[in-house]
């Protein structure tokens, strides 16, 4: 925990939230993102990881036309407005999927499995989905 | 310790929810505080009153309740999920209340740990 002092005078925590799923086929990705805009607001220390499938979510040029749904991907560069600038995309996931950092629509930090394994040892809270 | 529980699946479909309740239990057995459990995602349906499992199964929106009323458990479930799932305050059952994504992040930060059940 830091030290740090935020919302309310309440001690400010680590909040790391960490994308497995796909945009699309699934809402965990829409609604965890709503979460990471509330925590940014409540003054807390936010970090966004995205693993696995996770990574397609920040996946530039999609297009949802054909299945009906909204294309919220826009809503990751709204992120750096609520401070929310610690974002981690796992190594492997992005290369075993055949994407580059290039592709993805905000800049992002790029760490290995390992790299990040010391990062999320080091939150207070951790939230998957 | 004090603990806050996030609760991201429905009954029935997902076994998380079933995990969430029998952690919360053992926990509150143990002398712990459970200090929070929050519903989100499709976790929302576990505070339908109108579910009816059949009679012999469990009945989680009901163990829920009695859970909550037994140990004045705060179960608050996530206004936007509930509302794209319909559920209303006309629809809750006993000893949950709606409110905003906020009582989540204040649970993360009142809670030792934040303990998070789902897919």
């Amino acid at each position: 925990m830091s030290d740090e002092m935020g919302y309310q005078g309440e001690v400010v925590k680590r909040f790391m939230y960490v994308n497995r799923k796909a945009p699309y086929g699934t809402i965990y990705a829409l609604e965890n993102l709503e979460t990471v805009l509330i925590a940014a607001a409540f003054d807390q220390d936010v970090s966004v990881v995205f693993v696995d499938d996770g990574v397609y979510q920040l996946k530039k040029g999609q297009d949802t036309k054909g299945i009906g749904m909204k294309n919220f991907s826009p809503t990751f560069r709204a992120l750096d407005d609520y401070d929310v600038e610690k974002l981690y995309v796992e190594k492997e996931s992005l290369e075993a999927r055949g994407l580059t950092a290039e592709e993805l629509v905000v800049p992002v930090e790029v760490v290995s499995t390992e790299e990040l394994r010391e990062i999320m040892a080091q939150q207070d809270v951790v939230l998957s989905c | 310790m004090k603990f806050g529980i996030l609760v991201n699946e429905g009954p029935f479909t997902h076994q998380a929810s079933d995990s969430a309740y029998r952690f919360a239990e053992a926990a509150l057995a143990k002398g712990h505080e459970v200090w929070r459990v929050f519903f989100y995602h499709d976790g929302v349906n576990n505070s339908n009153k109108l579910a009816e499992p059949q009679s012999d199964d469990r009945n989680l929106v009901k163990l829920w309740s009695e859970l909550g009323r037994e140990h004045d458990l705060d179960l608050v479930v996530c206004v936007a999920a509930a509302l794209r799932r319909g559920i209303k305050d006309e629809l809750l059952a006993a000893g949950f209340r709606i409110s905003g994504l906020g009582q989540l992040v204040e649970a993360g930060i009142q809670a030792d740990r934040l303990v998070v059940f789902g897919d």
